[in-house]
């Protein structure tokens, strides 16, 4: 139990470390994220109604595409000098490089997370009513995407076509999160009269559902054959 | 000597080129027989959709009933056979017999049609009877466009070449969570709109009329036994391909040490 909880420690530090040196999701992925939430600013002709009424989605939506890279890049991480081998030479638990793996995700969703909202803030004119809601369904969200994300991402990665076909296997699978938060984030921003409260459950039984099943075929998924 | 090299090329072995066998061609025709039947059911003895309202008015989908008996009846058997892909997919997990692997591709197949048509048919249907293509609101509707677009999904990462050990297991995986995703997507959309324009089944209280029940019970029948016909055809496809493939590779072995053979028992060849 303390060996699995050193590894995912470990595996979650070294890739935070990588990002922290590369800085590829920081320069790349967090650039282009904004630069989506202005390019609905342009499809949507610069309605400020219209914008601040759909910031939820249109944040959730941005938060998706930024994900699908950060997910790759994840991966991508391992795919040099066979590392996702050398973690079974290492004889390290499967299930705890999965965790690993989908801690650093969720790290840096989190940091994506904080930077969007204060840009659908300042873009959107969105106004928040309430942080408490804002915080629990962003960090639940964010535990969601990274654990599907990294199952999916690991699937991907052993193919030569894993760009493409990453967002055709992922994206229909977080369509409930993309439903989930976005009504707890309109709930949070006042821009639906809904209970944004009530849709923490699935966003949770979601991440748990994925984490879980994550953690168990882990193990058989790095095998060969 | 090794086994590879007492295969010369001209004893390489040959694979049946046929899909078919006397229980499968029976199979088709009544199939065959089957569809014929329904066409006829459908658009010429079942009556069309029509009552009468307390004060006189005819109401009902007229014409347009005679699209629901493909698509209830596709439906069905589009989540019977992501069902048998998703039970094929845990059973190869557990005993990894290339059987089942390729019962639970050609499942999913067959599967991505019949969804396909199950949305078609719901599409070009909803134009008359609910006054639109397309009902956000409809968590059937929304629930089975996401299981389609899973098993997309699942069928594009099939066709992707790589090791076939890998492969498989992968994409049962994959099938495994898609078909665990379901009841999370139809829970949230249900959550999302709270309201549904699907009606709820009829078939029980034998409310709809005999002629309209009969045509639908064929339906029922008849595409259970396409889905049976189209999936023994489909899985024997894919182990034929498997054999085929697994056939030229042992002879190209056997071609290839044949030429070292030669070239090492001659020996300017050898210099070279």
């Amino acid at each position: 139990m303390i060996a699995s909880l050193r590894t995912i420690a470990l595996i979650a530090s070294k890739d935070l470390r990588i990002e922290l040196r590369s800085r590829v999701v920081f320069n790349h992925v967090l650039p282009f994220a904004v630069l989506v939430l202005i390019l609905f600013g342009f499809a949507l002709d610069a309605d400020s109604e219209a914008l601040s009424s759909f910031a939820p989605g249109l944040f959730w939506l941005a938060v998706l595409l930024a994900a699908l890279l950060a997910v790759g890049r994840s991966l991508a991480l391992e795919r040099a000098d066979g590392a996702l081998d050398s973690f079974r030479m290492a004889d390290a638990s499967p299930a705890a490089v999965f965790a690993g793996k989908a801690l650093a995700v969720f790290v840096q969703l989190v940091v994506l997370e904080v930077v969007l909202g204060v840009g659908i803030v300042v873009f959107y004119g969105a106004s928040l009513e309430k942080p408490g809601l804002l915080v629990a369904a962003g960090v639940l969200a964010a535990a969601g995407i990274a654990s599907a994300g990294t199952l999916y991402g690991v699937v991907a990665s052993q193919l030569a076509v894993r760009e493409t076909i990453l967002p055709l296997l992922l994206l229909p699978v977080l369509a409930p999160v993309l439903i989930g938060a976005t009504r707890a984030f309109g709930d949070a921003f006042g821009t639906v009269a809904v209970d944004g409260w009530s849709w923490l459950g699935l966003l949770g039984a979601f991440a748990m559902v994925y984490a879980t099943f994550g953690a168990i075929v882990f193990g058989p998924l790095l095998e060969e054959g | 000597m090794t086994e590879n090299s007492e295969i010369t090329p001209s004893q390489a072995p040959n694979v049946a080129a046929s899909t078919s066998s006397s229980t499968t061609r029976i199979l088709g025709w009544v199939t065959l027989a089957g569809l014929a039947l329904l066409v006829v059911f459908a658009f010429f003895v079942s009556p069309e959709d029509s009552r009468r309202t307390a004060d006189g008015a005819i109401i009902g989908q007229f014409d347009a009933v005679r699209l629901l008996y493909i698509h209830v009846p596709s439906a069905v058997f589009a989540y019977v056979s992501f069902a048998v892909t998703g039970l094929g997919s845990i059973v190869y997990l557990w005993r990894r017999s290339r059987w089942w692997d390729h019962v639970s591709h050609a499942s999913a197949e067959i599967g991505v049609v019949f969804c396909g048509i199950t949305l078609l048919t719901g599409i070009i249907w909803g134009r008359p009877v609910w006054n639109t293509w397309w009902e956000w609101g409809d968590v059937r509707l929304v629930t089975t466009l996401l299981l389609f677009l899973i098993f997309v999904g699942y069928l594009a990462f099939r066709a992707v070449a790589g090791e076939p050990h890998r492969q498989a297991r992968n994409a049962s995986i994959l099938a495994i969570v898609g078909a665990l995703n379901i009841p999370v997507v139809n829970r949230s959309v249900e959550w999302w709109e709270n309201r549904t324009l699907h009606q709820q089944s009829t078939l029980a209280d034998l409310k709809i009329e005999d002629e309209t029940l009969l045509t639908l019970m064929i339906g029922f029948a008849v595409f259970a036994v396409l889905f049976l016909w189209l999936l023994v055809h489909r899985f024997r496809v894919a182990w034929l391909t498997t054999e085929a493939v697994e056939a030229s590779l042992k002879q190209a072995l056997a071609e290839r040490q044949a030429e070292a053979e030669g070239a090492s028992s001659d020996p300017a060849g050898a210099q070279l």
